[in-house]
């Protein structure tokens, strides 16, 4: 039996609870949140550091405290969620296909769909580190899960490749449970994990960062036994005379995040190759009408709070979408921006002037650290943006905020640029 | 006894690397930060260093094994692993509730231990 | 007394196994790994050759044409995946082209079914995203691809419910003559006594054979490397083999029966036979050789690098009869590739050998049919609906790469010959093989491992011996304070 929905949220981590609150509180009654896992909240329940929520509450807190905050607001406003849900397609015509124990297989058809499905870790295999195959090895959420919502510490001596801030924070966390963490080596000439981290979850305890270096080998048949690490070239390329072995039965990776769209491109939504999220324009709207993406599936954040904000947006206009029973006020033209010179993508990646609002935030990364740089935007030829960063680096996401008036008043926009500029 | 401590700012992405440089204790010069911030903290963090300690706490019948705490104000840097000590075999039951204080006085700190989740009890 | 043991629960130790079933035979396989399928039979490319490269007249074209006639009806007996997908073997240059002809002929001489050389314009036809630099290719439309875990799970399964019996982390050390057959002992000095052996140990058949034969053989290694790219649809859609140099067939780019692609092996001897690691150069070298078949292979797109040894005996070729100066000992030896193709050939092979030497009579209660795990993907929705409110556990996904549910796993591991491990679980049901490599799902298959086997979680391991998972529960180890 196949029953309707005004909008369907496909995830209840913070982007599905943020943009379930929005769209509820932009006048949607009939909103339901699909949720795989059986708790609402998301990664944040295992996410127990703190640090959630400076831009949003003005206060510090932990994961699942700011998951808290949301799911409390959730139950207050009544709207529905289904845990332990699993979605197994979603049709271009915005029909859900789901299951759980209790529902079985069932089917919802939504006027419009938010996807907030989060992302996943970047596997050993994908990172081509050569070596044997023993118990031992985890990305680094992996063990985060196991150490602290099962209680479950995976190894005792370890090594952590990556030093994003999830690797960051499990090395601090393994040695507060009472592992040794010898080291953390990462790829790149710097790390893209927060200063904060590097001082409060490395440095508190003693453990080095080793920069430039990665895992050439991993040793051992049935535990790791070892790791070799060696340092790399301006290339990403091994050293050879460089390598070190490290003796340890626990190998960490904190090597990346991939947004999981398996659902939205089997729904036929065009995807960015360097996100790997949809591609959206100033409604975070995807290429399919009524369909919208946010938090880590249309790109990775760093900070949960932007997540809830950029989720809002999105509750915000499928509630508009909905309310105009699928028609959308006239768009206009379609402008694409575009990103240069250091600015590795932008999200939104196109925009209607007409239906933007008077102040938009766009969203990208750089792509290498710069120092004393200009972030600029130019509108066709005219630089409208000129703004002046300390440091911009890949770890950090940058954002601009375009005014409506200033774009209105650029006659025969084609396009907008962002870009890094040295003056 | 004159002594110069190296610091990362934690401030921004900048991660300026601070000297401070101290005499008997007492600060007599902090350089290499680039804003006033750098130097609040610096000043903190050769002072007196606090740190929020957060870790687990076994749960009897709970829906899961363990329920996420934290401690509720920060407290000493050289007290984490007193803190870490003294809920090694601590025990609590479900149901838990955010802001349940699990543990008063963690590790002698004076600061209280407190649940931040919601750990219901676990049904069959 | 058994009246066989068969050394080795691999692919072919196995497709015997379950052939010799089909007598009254007091029947033992011994393994010295926790599960079937652990070492070679593991690891391999998972094709059904069409047997064009093999020398006219060996027992390996043998062995290979008429394995690769009876995959069909053995995977439908036996419930696995198999897909006649056909090959393609391309050729890149111009001076190349004799070996191509040279190889078709080869192919014609072995009655390989339906061969043809392809030009150019018929090959782009046909595989549109090959490289524009392959001027001709063989196409061989028997070749398929198999799951070479589901086979030999299947075969091994089937051979359990006709009164096989299965000894795992049974390792080997010695065997002696005695006046009615031969005593084997184990590492634990547990004694096995038998009438007949048959020595289907893979990289190890060497030491086997050797112990009671004084006609030695040698087994080397010959290791090969692979790398596994998620479920794509358009990559490729036939196995796609290069002209084939002294090691074998080279590297290959093929679907695999579960939708990703696959490319590899390489070809290298090494000493240990143990030793299954991948190696920088390796992996470089098989992305290299993939890229040169198909360009626009996305390499970003690869989830997973394994390596396997080839059983490789000196003189490439199978050993499939009774040792000359051992009775009863009957060699399955040197079964490199093409063996996942022949093992029901060589199941066969072997079983005629036994029969003929032990004069069995037939087992009456023989069952040639086998179900596999329920793969609920395969109902329709109202199947799937109506199996979940029977049993709800087939409404809970652990897998979310693979969309595994949880009445899957607790199948696997409550089977006749049931997973023990991560690994065990894996290979029957796929949970954890998917996109990100077990990522999610570890903490929740180790808790359904711990569940249904009784186990504490902290006893669950990788594949068995000393590969748990995990070390112990937190702040165990944190130290009191030193004063």
């Amino acid at each position: 039996m196949i029953s309707s929905v005004d909008i369907v949220i496909i995830g209840g981590g913070p982007a599905g609870l943020a943009a379930a609150i929005s769209a509820k509180k932009n006048g949607i009654e009939d909103v339901l949140i699909l949720e795989r896992d059986h708790q609402l909240g998301g990664i944040l329940n295992q996410c127990i550091h703190n640090g959630f929520g400076l831009h949003t509450f003005k206060e510090e807190l932990t994961g699942p405290e700011y998951a808290q905050r949301f799911i409390d607001q959730t139950e207050e406003l009544g709207i529905a969620y289904k845990l332990d849900t699993m979605v197994m397609d979603i049709s271009s015509s915005k029909t859900v296909t789901a299951m759980n124990t209790v529902d079985r297989l069932f089917e919802i058809k939504a006027k419009a769909v938010i996807l907030a499905m989060g992302c996943r870790e970047r596997p050993r295999g994908a990172l081509n580190i050569p070596g044997c195959r023993p118990a031992g090895i985890y990305s680094a959420g992996t063990a985060q899960r196991l150490i602290n919502i099962e209680g479950i510490l995976p190894g005792r001596e370890v090594v952590i490749l990556g030093s994003g801030d999830i690797g960051l924070i499990m090395a601090r966390r393994m040695t507060l449970e009472g592992a040794k963490v010898k080291v953390v080596a990462e790829l790149m000439s710097y790390s893209g994990g927060l200063k904060r981290n590097i001082v409060q979850c490395l440095d508190d305890f003693g453990i080095p960062l080793k920069l430039s270096h990665t895992v050439v080998d991993i040793r051992g048949r049935e535990r790791l036994e070892s790791v070799v690490l060696a340092e790399v070239d301006s290339h990403g390329k091994p050293v050879a005379g460089t390598e070190e072995e490290y003796q340890c039965d626990t190998l960490l990776l904190s090597c990346g995040l991939i947004p999981e769209n398996e659902l939205s491109l089997a729904m036929g939504i065009k995807t960015g190759s360097v996100t790997n999220g949809p591609v959206v324009n100033e409604c975070l709207e995807t290429n399919i009408e009524g369909v919208f993406a946010c938090g880590n599936v249309l790109h990775v954040h760093d900070l949960v709070d932007f997540v809830s904000e950029e989720a809002a947006l999105a509750g915000k206009y499928a509630a508009e979408y909905v309310k105009s029973d699928g028609n959308h006020t006239d768009a206009g033209k379609e402008i694409l921006i575009l990103h240069e010179n250091g600015v590795r993508y932008t999200v939104p990646e196109k925009i209607h002037i007409n239906r933007m609002p008077d102040e938009l935030t766009v969203r990208f990364r750089v792509g290498a650290v710069y120092k004393n740089c200009y972030i600029s935007v130019y509108a066709g030829q005219k630089r409208i943006l000129h703004k002046k960063k300390q440091i911009a680096a890949p770890g950090e996401m940058e954002e601009v905020r375009l005014s409506k008036k200033t774009l209105e008043e650029i006659s025969e926009l084609e396009q907008i640029t962002v870009k890094v500029e040295e003056t | 006894m004159e002594e110069t401590r190296n610091l990362t700012c934690i401030g921004c992405p900048l991660g300026c690397s601070i000297q401070v440089e101290m005499e008997n204790d007492k600060i007599t010069g902090i350089f290499g930060n680039t804003c006033k911030r750098g130097e609040v903290y610096a000043r903190k963090e050769v002072t007196h260093p606090t740190r929020i300690v957060t870790s687990t706490v076994c749960v009897e019948h709970g829906i899961i094994p363990v329920v996420s705490v934290k401690t509720e104000t920060d407290i000493p840097k050289e007290k984490i692993m007193d803190v870490m000590r003294s809920i090694k075999k601590l025990k609590v039951y479900a149901p838990v509730h955010t802001g349940d204080v699990i543990l008063e006085n963690a590790g002698g700190t004076g600061v209280n231990l407190v649940a931040t989740k919601e750990v219901l009890t676990k049904t069959k | 007394m058994y009246d066989v043991v068969i050394i080795g629960a691999g692919v072919t130790g196995c497709a015997s196994a379950r052939e010799l079933s089909r007598y009254k035979l007091n029947i033992c396989v011994v393994e010295k790994e926790e599960d079937v399928c652990c070492v070679t039979s593991k690891a391999n490319s998972g094709i059904v050759h069409s047997g064009i490269d093999c020398r006219p007249g060996s027992l390996m074209a043998e062995m290979n044409l008429l394995g690769n006639r009876l995959m069909e009806p053995f995977s439908r007996e036996l419930d696995f995946e198999f897909k006649r997908i056909g090959s393609l073997i391309l050729c890149f240059s111009e001076k190349d082209l004799h070996k191509l002809n040279d190889l078709y002929q080869q192919g014609i001489e072995n009655k390989v079914p339906d061969i043809r050389i392809l030009d150019k314009t018929e090959l782009r036809a046909m595989e549109p995203n090959i490289s524009d630099q392959a001027i001709a290719a063989i196409y061989a439309p028997s070749s398929g691809i198999v799951c070479p875990f589901g086979m030999n799970i299947a075969m091994a399964e089937n051979a359990a419910e006709n009164g096989v019996e299965f000894r795992f982390d049974t390792k080997i050390k010695n065997i002696f003559r005695t006046k009615s057959g031969y005593r084997l002992t184990d590492e634990n000095d547990t004694v096995i006594e038998t009438r007949c052996i048959v020595n289907a140990a893979g990289v190890y058949a060497d030491k086997f054979h050797n112990m009671v034969s004084s006609h030695k053989i040698h087994i080397v290694p010959r290791r090969g490397e692979y790398c596994l790219l998620d479920k794509m649809e358009s990559a490729v859609s036939r196995t796609i083999f290069q002209l084939p140099d002294e090691y074998g067939k080279g590297v290959l780019v093929t679907p695999t029966v579960h939708g990703n692609i696959l490319t590899g092996p390489t070809a290298d001897d090494y000493e240990d036979k143990d030793a299954v690691n991948t190696t920088a150069d390796g992996l470089e070298k098989v992305n290299m050789s993939a890229l040169k078949s198909v360009p626009s292979l996305p390499l970003r797109k690869v989830i997973t690098s394994f390596s396997g040894n080839r059983a490789h005996e000196d003189g490439h070729e199978f050993i499939i009869k009774e040792a000359e100066d051992a009775p009863c000992f009957v060699d399955a030896a040197g079964i490199e590739s093409p063996g996942l193709t022949s093992a029901p050939a060589i199941g066969i092979r072997v079983s005629e050998i036994i029969s003929g030497l032990l004069k069995p009579d037939i087992n009456p209660d023989f069952k040639n049919t086998r179900k596999g795990i329920l793969n609920p993907k395969k109902l329709s929705k109202d199947e799937y609906a109506a199996l979940i409110r029977e049993k709800p556990e087939y409404g809970n996904i652990i897998c979310r790469c693979e969309m595994i549910s949880e009445g899957e796993i607790i199948d696997a591991l409550t089977r006749i010959l049931p997973a023990k491990s991560m690994d065990g679980v894996k290979r029957r049901t796929r949970a954890g093989m998917g996109r990100c490599q077990a990522g999610f799902c570890t903490p929740r298959t180790i808790e359904v491992i711990a569940r249904e086997r009784q186990i504490s979680q902290l006893a669950v391991t990788k594949s068995g011996g000393c590969s748990n998972m995990v070390c112990g529960y937190s702040k165990e180890s944190i130290q009191e304070d030193k004063k």
